[in-house]
Order: C-alpha cells, then structure tokens, then sequence
C-alpha cells in the first residue's frame, strides 16, 4: 500500500499536490496531460526529488531516508533502461547484484527469466543489437528479478507499436498478478489505463486525485480530463 | 604475486636514491650546477679523483644553471647541507658575499693563470673563459672585430636573454664595459642583427648549429669542442678588438659545512693539477692553473684576446640593472 | 513533463575524494605560492614593466587561443563525418605535437618554418629571401601547432557525443548541412568551445621556452620571463610570487568567462550507434575536408618528420645512459597518469555537484594551468625542505607535479563526458542501487572508456615530455630522458640530443597510443 500523505512537490515554478493511498497489489493507472505532472510524482516516489513537505509512504513507513536504489520499487523509464555496454543479460542480472557479483545459480536464474520473458538466446547481444521490444523485455527480466513489492512505469513503452505496446502491457499485467505487486503505470493515452489499470489516478490542475475505477472515471470525465481527452 | 612484488621492487629502485649501500664514511655535499655533474662534465672524474684520497663519498646535488644554484642555496639558508657550493661566476658572487653563508677557504698563495688578478679570500676561482661570437668559417667570410662591425653587418646573430642566462648577463656587461655610456646605442644598432634572443644557451647553440643564424653568443673555447670532439674545424670565435668580456667560475665553502675538513680539502683539490687537467675537455673552458703538461691539442688555435674586460663583483652588481634597462628599451622598441 | 530533477544527494565520489583532490590541486598552486610569499616575507605590487609583460602574454594567449579553436573546428569536423583508412592513426598521429617537450618542438617548427628551413630554402631557390617568424607571429604559430591538436580532439570528442541517432534524425527531416550546422553542431559547439579556448589560453599563458625562443627579443616578455628574472636576476622571490598571483587572477578571470559563456548541450543518450552524417556526402564536401585534413596533417606532421630526420642518424650511437633514464620515465609517466586520472575522476564527480561548490571543483581542477612551474617548484621546495632531503625526493615530486599538471587537460577531456553519463544513466543506476565503486566499475569507466584512454595517454606523455621541477630538486643520479636530452644540448652534443628527441618523441608518442586505442577500441 502507497500513501502520499499531503505530499506537495516543487520543481522550479511548477507546484504539485497529493494526498492519497494506491491500495495494492494490481495495477494503477497515473494519467494526466503532458506536463501536467505525471512523472514528477513518479520521480518524488523513486527518491529523485524531495518533496517540499509530506511524507511518502510504503506499508505505513515513510521512505524519505531511503536512497531510490533502497527503495521497495522498481522504476522503468520512458528511455535509458538499458547500460548500452552491456550486454542484455548483465543489463537483466543487475537486477540481483548491483555489483554484478552473482552466484552460478543466481546466473541460472538471469538465463531462466529471460527465457521465460521470450529473451531465449539473445542473452549476450548488446542493447543496440535488440529491437525495441526486445529491449523492453530485457528491463521487465530485471524487473522481475529485482522482485520490489512496487514497480513504476514511466510511459516505458511509448516508443513501441501499438501490437507490441500492448504485448508488453499484458505482460506487466501477468508479471504484477504473478508476483502480487503493485504497479503505477504513466501514460497519457488513456487506453493502456483501461486495457490493464483497474482503477486510475488523474492529474490535472496542479493536483494528483485519489484512485478511482478506470471505467467510471473515463465513462465520466471530470472537466479536466475531458480537455484532455477532447471529448 | 610475486610479479607485483617485483615490480613494486623496480619501481621503488627506479625512483628512490640508491642510497642503499650502507657505508659509514663521511659525505661530502657539493651542489654545483647539472652540466659539470652530468655524464658530459667533469663531474664524474673529479668525484673519482677526489674520492680516491679523501676516504669520503663525493656527492653532487644539482641546480640548472649557476644563478639557480645560488638561489636554491639562499632559499636553504644557514640549514643548508651543502659543504661546498661549485659553479657560481663572478656576477653571482657580490649576491653570494652579501649571503653571508660562505666562510674563507684558507688557501694561501695560489698561482692562477687567469687574465686577471685573483686575491678573494672565499671565492676559489676552478675555470674561466671568455664570451665570443662563434660562427661557421665556411659561411661567413667577412667576419667583424668589433661590435660596431657587426651592428653594420647585414650578419644575423642570436643571443642569450640576460635575465635566465649567464651568457645573456655576460654580453650584457660586455657592451657595458667596452662602450660605457653609449652601450644603449650599439643595443639599438644590434636590434636588426638579432634573430631571437634565447632562455639559455642551449637553445641559443642548437639554433645555431641548425642554421637559423650566422653567428651566436658562446665561449672562445667553443671551436675547441668541435675540433677536438667532432675533428670539425669549421667552427671559430670572432675576436672582437674591444676585448672580450670574461667569466670565471669559482667555488666556495658553506660557512655552516658538517664537513669542514672535507670541504677544505676538496677546495684545494679543486685547484690541483689533477682537477684542473679535467676541465677543458669536460667543461670546455680554461682551467684556472694551466697544468704543467699545458693544453690539450685544440686549444692552441683558439683566438686569444688582446684584452679582457670585467667589472669587479660589487661593480657588476651595480650596473646590471642599468645595463639591462638599456637593452630592454633598445630591443623593445 | 521532461524533468530533470534534483538528486536528493550527490555521489558518493563526490564528496569525499573531489575535496581531497580539490585541496591537494590547490596546495600545489596557491599553497606553494603562499610558501614563496611567506619565504620571501614581502611582494612589491606589479610594476610597469610587469604590466606590459602580462599585456604581452594575454595578447598571444588570447590569439594563440582563438586561432588554434578556429582551426581545430573544420578539421575536427572533417575527422568527425568521414571514414577511410589510417583514419585512426591520423587522429593519434595528429595529437603528437601537444606531447612534444617544448625545445623538441620549437627546433621541429624552425626545421620547416625556421630561417633555414624547408620553407626558407625553397624560397631561396627562387631568389627570395628566407621567412621571418622570429616575433608574435612565430610564438602564436608555434602555439598553434602545440595546441591545434588539442583542440581538434576536444573538439572532436563534442561531435561524438552528440548521438548517431539525432544526425539520423536530421536526415530523415530532410536537414541540408546548413541545418545541421545550425541545430546540432553549433550548439554543440557553444557547449565545447569555450572549455577548450579556455585550456589553450591558459597553456600559453605559462608559455616559457616557446614564447622566448621564438619571441625574438624583450618584447615578448611573458609573464613567466618576469618570474624566471625575479629568481634568477633580481634574486627577489616576493616579486616573483606577487607574478605567480597575478597569473593565478588571470587564470581565474578567464575560467569565469569561459564558465559564464558556457551552454550545456543537453542532447541525451544515444545507442552507440556508430556516427555517419548524411547530408555532407556530396562530392565537393568530400573534396572540401580532404584538402583540409591534408593541409592539418602538413601542418602539424611535417615538424615532426623533421625532428625525426634529424634525429635518425645518431639513433644507434645514442649514450647507453638515455636507455636507463628513458626506462625511469616511463614508469613515471605511468604513475602520473594513473595518479592523474584518479585526481581527475574524483574532481569530475565533485563537479557534477550543482552550484558553487561543483564549479569550484571544476575550477581547482584548471588551476594548476595557470600555476607557474617555477613558483610551484620553488614553493614545493620550500614547503619540503624542512621535513625532507628535497634531492631523494626528487622523482616522487616529479611524478606529483607532472600528475598535477595534466588534471587540467584531463578533466576537460573527462568532466563533458561524465556529465553526459550521468544524465542519461545517472537516474537507472540510482534506481538499480548502483553507487559507489560499483557505478564506478560498471557504470562510469566503461561508459568513459574512450576519454579516459584518450586522458590517460595525454597524462602520460605530457609527463614523458616534462622537464617538470626534477631540475630544482637537483638529483643529478636519476635523471629523467627529458632532461638527459637538455644535457646532452647543454654539453654541445647536439646530434646525440636529436636522437634523445626521437626517442623522447617515440615514447611520448608510444605511450598516448597505446592508452588511446585502448580508449577508442570502445567502438570494437
């Protein structure tokens, strides 16, 4: 469970509130305008930014002493999941060793969740020699290992297509429903929310609402997010 | 592991002193200045020489040039572990007297067989020389003999800055001392000789060598390298009808020496025909006390000067800072 | 929202070893100056003739600078966008003049440019008379030739680092080379050239031999000259650190220009797609950078086969003892460069702090530029004669000095590319828990391999070639070959020095290659 606790964020002019709990495990969506703040709240969570005041909280423990690295949570980026020195399969083992300094049988498990994420035999290819699912599916393998009860997603997959888009929406779905975690999914294209997101937060005018149903929420926008949405 | 261990070993070889062999005799310390330590000097010959009767270890520590020897010496002050200080010349010596960190050698009589009289009672004179224009007998045919001459020849010359470079002061004083007031004059003349004016005399010899110019500032005892090293005899001082300006190196002990005895010792060996037979064929300069056996072969062809110029320690002194403002105004333009 | 948002805390690297090599940098420079103030217990202010030698030295800085970024950009951008063989060989071939030990240089340049060189006796052929560069023009011309190299490779490592993936992007938008000149590399520029200005004015600003070789009389009275005189002529240290302190202002005001001009690039990550610029393939492009990477290469490659020739004969006679120096060198190069690099690395991630106290480590990072050899050897002295034989302290000193001494170029070569890699992965390592030594190990170095290598070999051919302050400290038992070399020029035998030239020249040039291509094999 994810509490912000009158969180308030600043970034230069920009003024960003939220007081709200994301009950967990399952999938959240965060959508909002471009600009309006989605990442900005993602970043206050992984410990990029310190809030100007509020707390941010994980099972009721506040996490402000906590280096992002130390976190409960795995954050995936828009881009830059992947070292382009390494190869795919220290990109995915980073995920149990920062260090890189993995027993025999944590490496067995690295070659196991690759394949089981459909990576079988492109383990020692570097990312510029991966497609952009590929890629994608590299960062999930190390999500997966990294095994964090939290997983933020920062419209990860906007530079994918739209089939694929959606293959790898699914699988964050399966992995979430797998391994009971919990997952806040940016996007600004509110069918990634309806397609996987049970329920969704808004960000509009400066403000992070609570979580509502997905469904009611787009069934029935609120002003802001119909100027959003253009309906 | 053993690898590492050795090379850590190399390494610490390579940079620390080999000061390793433990020997309890008595070191004597002379700083003097790189080229007489060096391979090239007479550094190791006379180490040799001296260590040979004096039951000590001979060692050198070095400066760049003579000006820099006194300066490191003065920044050492009276902590100074130098016994004996070798290589400082007479321009540099009021600055050394004024120290106040040398004492008197005690020699007695010495027969010098230098240009001028020699009756200091610290400096210990060991070579000497005088500065002359060298050029390339097969490239320069009307070869001037006078400064006035040369101001007038379309003959291009390259020269040492006075302010990093014995040679530089040397010709500095010797416009002085030969035209007095109307030093600043001949400078003006000179300008559209001079090439460049160089840090040091190495430069200002290599650029010579290579052809950049007709003639440059050195010794008349330059040729002799050539000829007795190279077998070139191609290369000769102009003599110059107003004299030649003259420099004598000296030697002199650290008032403060640990080793006193030692020091004295050396001093003399300094003016022993041993030590003296050393110097032109390593220094490339007159020894102060022509050996018995005379000269090397070579010499004898050098041009020797009908009149040395010098102004005494205290003078030089007093007039280089004039002398240098003149040339600086007159090259400056 | 593309934010790009305060770290909650700065590296590790950064606080600890970037103050610790802040404060080693700054008591090498200032703290060796103070010594010779507090030695000399009085400075008297500057005087006239002190004014006009720091005119004089800011004037050919400032035009030795400004000529050499000039040329460095077109000649930079041919070696950017195109590829044949020996490309890489010429880029390193290239960088050998910076390396050279200043006098090797100077006699390089006047065996092609002198008044009996190469020039000068084709000239002659036709009845006219020699060139004359003796004057500002041949101290800027040999500046240039020193740093043009420099600048060239600064230069072009800021078009590597703009990622493959926008020049694509350029292409497919349909982008003629105006465009690109426009949008990509001159904002790139603005990011880099202002660095590498910077470095050059502030090299030549301690100009010695090359400024006074070729300076052709008093009037190229440098600032360095006037400290040379105070020690040596006027035996008055005050003076000469009252010019150190003028030097380090100097230094100080042009940093800040160069700072306050500065643009970052922002041009984020790319794939490691290999560079191609497709918009200059047209024939007269391709025409235009071979004229102009072969007028390069005879520029700054004709001195060098000039030294080489005049070094080759003595080559087999040359004094056994050199084998020995040039064997002390080289494991003194390695230390400097290994000890600059660290000096560097800690520096750069200090520097990545935001604010005052990032510049200021960018600034002690540059100081040791402006810091004259002379009052730092002296200082250095002074500081160590108490507590120390300064004599047996001689090579570890040098090997210090001479690490110190290239943390400049290093860190212009280094901090841009640390800079890159921490925007674009400082946020994933933090995420995945990747601090420390680790993202040092895994992170930074890998992804630095190309400018470290490249930094690594200027370190340890810049210390080859130094002369440095083995001189002051006076061991006469352990020279180093580049003062071999000046001994053997200072005992007349100048054919055996010429070949110490080319070996000095060999070993520079071996050493920057070595750690160069293993830097540029990042591409392998």
């Amino acid at each position: 469970m994810l509490t912000l606790d009158h969180l308030s964020l600043t970034l230069g002019a920009f003024r960003l509130e939220a007081d709200l709990t994301v009950p967990g495990p399952g999938v959240t969506a965060i959508i909002g305008a471009s600009g309006s703040g989605k990442s900005t709240l993602l970043a206050a969570i992984a410990g990029f930014l310190a809030p100007v005041s509020g707390r941010i909280l994980w099972n009721g423990q506040d996490m402000a002493t906590l280096a992002p690295g130390d976190r409960p949570l795995t954050m995936l980026f828009q881009d830059q999941n992947l070292f382009p020195h390494l190869s795919a399969r220290k990109n995915v083992a980073l995920g149990l060793s920062p260090a890189l300094r993995l027993t025999a049988a944590e490496w067995a498990r690295v070659d196991e969740a690759m394949a089981r994420i459909g990576l079988g035999g492109l383990e020692n290819r570097l990312p510029a020699q991966l497609s952009g699912g590929q890629q994608a599916r590299v960062a999930l393998a190390r999500v997966l290992l990294r095994a964090r009860p939290l997983l933020l997603l920062d419209e990860t997959f906007g530079g994918l297509g739209p089939a694929l888009k959606e293959e790898m929406l699914d699988l964050v779905a399966r992995l979430s429903a797998e391994t009971a975690a919990t997952v806040l999914l940016v996007s600004h294209d509110p069918d990634d929310a309806r397609r996987i997101a049970p329920q969704t937060i808004l960000v509009a005018d400066g403000q992070a609402q609570p979580p509502v149903a997905t469904a009611d929420l787009l069934a029935n926008p609120p002003p802001g997010l119909r100027r959003y949405l253009g309906t | 592991m053993m690898k590492s261990h050795v090379s850590t070993l190399m390494i610490a070889g390579l940079l620390t002193a080999t000061s390793a062999v433990a020997e309890e005799k008595p070191v004597l310390t002379v700083h003097t200045y790189d080229s007489f330590a060096s391979e090239w000097g007479p550094g190791p010959a006379v180490e040799k020489g001296f260590e040979a009767t004096c039951g000590c270890d001979l060692k050198y520590v070095t400066a760049g040039d003579g000006a820099a020897l006194l300066s490191r010496v003065i920044m050492e002050g009276g902590r100074t572990k130098a016994d004996v200080v070798l290589g400082l010349d007479m321009n540099l010596m009021a600055q050394a007297a004024e120290s106040g960190l040398f004492t008197d050698h005690g020699l007695g009589d010495v027969k010098y067989t230098m240009p001028v009289a020699w009756d200091d009672p610290v400096f210990v004179p060991f070579d000497w020389g005088y500065f002359a224009f060298v050029y390339d007998k097969t490239k320069v045919k009307d070869v001037p003999t006078d400064f006035k001459a040369l101001a007038a020849s379309p003959l291009k010359i390259i020269i040492e800055d006075p302010r990093s470079s014995t040679p530089g002061l040397g010709l500095l004083l010797w416009v002085k001392s030969a035209y007095g007031a109307g030093a600043a004059q001949i400078w003006k003349d000179l300008a559209d000789n001079i090439v460049t004016v160089t840090p040091g005399w190495s430069e200002a010899y290599g650029l010579f060598l290579k052809g950049e110019a007709d003639m440059v500032l050195s010794y008349t005892t330059s040729p002799a390298y050539h000829l007795i090293a190279e077998k070139d005899d191609t290369k000769a001082a102009a003599p110059f009808t107003e004299g030649h300006y003259l420099q004598v190196e000296v030697a002199a002990k650290v008032a403060s020496a640990r080793e006193g005895d030692l020091a004295d010792r050396f001093l003399a060996y300094v003016t022993s025909p041993e030590f003296q037979a050393v110097i032109p064929e390593t220094n490339w300069m007159y020894p102060a006390i022509t050996p018995a056996s005379g000269l090397p072969d070579g010499f004898q062809s050098l041009v020797a000067p009908a009149k040395a110029l010098v102004y005494p320690a205290g003078e030089a002194k007093k007039i280089r800072d004039e002398a240098l403002g003149e040339w600086q105004a007159a090259l400056g333009r | 929202m593309a934010s790009r948002a305060r770290p909650l805390r700065p590296g590790v690297w950064g606080v600890g070893g970037g103050w610790v090599a802040a404060a080693a940098l700054l008591l090498l420079t200032l703290g060796t100056t103070a010594a010779v103030l507090w030695r000399a217990g009085a400075a008297p202010l500057p005087g006239a003739a002190d004014w006009v030698a720091v005119r004089f030295t800011v004037m050919q800085a400032a035009a030795s600078a400004a000529i050499s970024a000039a040329l460095a950009i077109p000649v930079a951008r041919a070696l950017a966008r195109r590829s044949f063989p020996g490309r890489g060989l010429l880029i390193s071939l290239m960088g050998a003049p910076f390396l050279l030990p200043g006098i090797v240089a100077v006699i390089g340049i006047l065996h092609v440019f002198g008044r009996s060189g190469w020039i000068s006796q084709l000239l002659g052929r036709f009845g006219l008379p020699p060139l004359e560069i003796y004057g500002p023009v041949g101290v800027v011309l040999a500046h240039v030739f020193f740093n043009l190299p420099l600048a060239v490779r600064l230069i072009l490592q800021g078009w590597r680092d703009i990622p493959a993936e926008r020049f694509r992007l350029a292409a497919s938008l349909g982008f003629r080379s105006r465009d690109i000149n426009r949008l990509l590399e001159w904002p790139m520029l603005r990011a880099i050239l202002p660095g590498v200005v910077l470095a050059i004015f502030l090299i030549c600003l301690t100009s010695f031999v090359v400024a006074l070789t070729l300076g052709g009389g008093p009037r190229a009275t440098t600032v360095e000259l006037a400290i040379y005189q105070a020690f040596r002529f006027d035996f008055d240290p005050g003076h000469a650190a009252m010019l150190g302190v003028v030097q380090f202002a100097l230094c100080l005001g042009a940093t800040l220009v160069a700072l306050w001009v500065t643009a970052p690039t922002g041009f984020g990550a790319g794939l490691d797609r290999p560079l191609r610029v497709w918009a200059a393939s047209g024939p007269l492009a391709r025409l235009v950078d071979a004229a102009i990477l072969a007028a390069a290469a005879a520029f700054l490659l004709a001195p060098l086969l000039a030294v080489l020739l005049a070094g080759l004969p003595a080559l087999t006679r040359i004094p056994a003892s050199l084998g020995q120096a040039a064997l002390r060198s080289v494991v003194m190069a390695g230390l400097s460069a290994s000890m600059t690099l660290g000096l560097t690395l800690a520096l750069a991630h200090a520097a990545l702090s935001r604010g005052l106290a990032g510049r200021l480590a960018e600034a002690a990072g540059m100081l040791t530029l402006a810091a004259s050899p002379l009052v730092m050897g002296t200082g250095l002295f002074l500081l160590l004669y108490p507590i120390m034989d300064p004599t047996s302290a001689a090579l570890p000193v040098t090997v210090v000095v001479n690490a110190a001494m290239a943390v400049p170029f290093s860190l212009r070569v280094l901090l841009p590319s640390l800079r890159e890699v921490d925007a674009d992965y400082g946020r994933l390592s933090e995420s995945l828990g990747i601090r420390g030594w680790t993202r040092l190990r895994l992170v930074t170095l890998p992804r630095l391999r190309r400018p470290i290598g490249f930094a690594a070999g200027l370190a340890a051919a810049l210390a080859m070639g130094d002369l440095g302050v083995i001189a002051l400290f006076g061991n006469p038992d352990q020279p180093t070959l580049p003062l071999e070399v000046f001994r053997l020029m200072g005992a007349y035998r100048t054919e055996a020095a010429a070949a110490g030239a080319v070996l000095l020249l060999a070993l520079s040039f071996g050493l920057f290659w070595i750690c160069d291509t293993w830097g540029r094999n990042a591409d392998a």
